[in-house]
């Protein structure tokens, strides 16, 4: 049986219990989002995919649809407040677009794009963290980290279940650390997957650099907004 | 600003110059003036502009450039409704000159990544400013070795700023063109659309940080 809800103002149907996000790309409303990847628990870091639910401000991959749910994506409060999370994360770490390996396939430079940013409104703040080149496959730009938990909590060593990436620390002294041991165990290819998987320039694969020429990386052949609405991961 | 006396300093927009052809400026007289102008930053993003190619003909219709690095007008001559600024805030000469385009224009325009953050000049950030000169000038491996190090300190020379801010720290600046540069065609659309009276957008398809 489905259930009914309103996605600015539109009549939506939807199955009962399906998350808020995925029924908005589904419809063809796009919801930015930094944590979400489709097919995967909702981690719910980011509070980028924020909206308004019966009048309140909840992140729309936290949220699973009920009857007569009414749904705001395009207000003013809601936009601003998505924005203004983006925003930060460009002030907070040092998001230098020209010079980072990860720029044309990043999505927190693809979600700037798609909502339309030109500046961050809070002051840059040249964040100084430590790198890391310990593993085999890895370079750690803990300057770039947004803290979203997707390595944390989607990549796991495939023989002992362990978790490889760990978030140390608290507050602004907390900073993303590495199993040496257990990440040098991953294939090449899993450990292409797992850079891909970081939303910003943190986890880098060694030996890629700036394959791609401008013009034909990853969001430019196909933007992010429509990678969501097609139903992809990101 | 200047610690120098301004008695024994000849501008060149003081020099004699040859007169204007009066046809000449009577057309420009109706046009939208702009002002231009690079801080700290490499002139990319005025060479960008260039980039427009043809399109620059159907924007000079419309806009006469008064100052700017083509026509090698030192200050800004007449109230202009469009500052073009790009690169950031690094030293004294650029925080006056920033201030005398926030004064001079209705609009002020922060074009590229240094203009907006501080970009590749702000690396230096990372690092405090004594350790920038001392690698600049005392540790270089390429300083002239005939020579005791010497970090360069005269009258004549902008004393440098201890970070590189971006300009909407130091001025109000009203709107703002991510890239680095930004290309032609996002250029173009912003002053495209501020001279027709059409409001500021810079479509995610053409919007750029690199």
């Amino acid at each position: 049986m489905s259930v009914y809800l309103t996605i600015d103002g539109k009549t939506i149907e939807a199955a009962p219990g399906a998350t808020l996000i995925d029924v908005a790309a589904d419809n063809g409303v796009y919801i930015p989002s930094l944590c979400y990847m489709r097919g995967k628990p909702c981690l719910g870091t980011c509070r980028v995919c924020s909206v308004k639910v019966n009048g309140n401000l909840m992140a729309a991959c936290t949220v699973k649809v009920a009857a007569g749910m009414e749904v705001a994506v395009d207000d003013a409060e809601a936009a601003d407040f998505r924005n203004a999370l983006v925003e930060i994360n460009f002030s907070e770490g040092n998001h230098n677009c020209p010079s980072c390996e990860k720029s044309g396939r990043c999505e927190l430079q693809a979600v700037g794009y798609e909502l339309g940013m030109v500046a961050s409104r809070f002051p840059y703040r040249f964040a100084k963290r430590s790198r890391e080149d310990a593993a085999r496959h890895f370079f750690l730009e803990r300057d770039r980290c947004i803290f979203c938990q997707r390595c944390v909590e989607f990549v796991r060593d495939e023989e002992t279940g362990r978790k490889i990436f760990s978030i140390d620390a608290r507050g602004w002294k907390a900073e993303i650390v590495i199993d040496v041991a257990l990440a040098d165990r991953m294939t090449g290819e899993r450990a292409a997957e797992v850079a891909e998987m970081c939303p910003v320039g943190c986890i880098i694969e060694k030996g890629r650099g700036y394959d791609d020429p401008i013009g034909k990386r990853k969001y430019e052949i196909k933007s992010l907004r429509q990678r969501v609405l097609d139903g992809e991961t990101a | 600003m200047s610690r120098r006396s301004e008695a024994d300093t000849t501008f060149a927009h003081d020099l004699p110059a040859t007169p204007m052809d009066p046809d000449a400026m009577a057309a420009r007289e109706d046009k939208i003036q702009v002002a231009m102008i690079a801080l700290c930053g490499c002139w990319g993003c005025t060479l960008s502009l260039l980039d427009m190619d043809e399109n620059l003909l159907a924007l000079l219709q419309k806009v006469n450039i008064n100052r700017s690095s083509f026509t090698d007008i030192k200050k800004i001559p007449v109230r202009s409704a469009i500052g073009f600024v790009e690169g950031g805030v690094a030293n004294e000469e650029n925080i006056e000159t920033l201030e005398h385009f926030r004064e001079n224009c209705d609009v002020l325009i922060a074009v590229g990544a240094c203009a907006i953050w501080g970009g590749v000049p702000a690396m230096r950030n990372m690092t405090p400013l004594a350790g920038c000169l001392r690698e600049a000038y005392v540790d270089s491996v390429t300083r002239p070795l005939e020579q005791p190090p010497t970090i360069p300190y005269h009258p004549d020379i902008p004393r440098i700023t201890k970070q590189v801010y971006p300009l909407h720290e130091v001025v109000k600046i009203d709107y703002f063109i991510p890239g680095c540069p930004p290309g032609a065609q996002v250029i173009r659309k912003v002053l495209d659309d501020l001279v027709n009276g059409r409001p500021f957008g810079i479509p995610a398809a053409i919007n750029r940080y690199d």
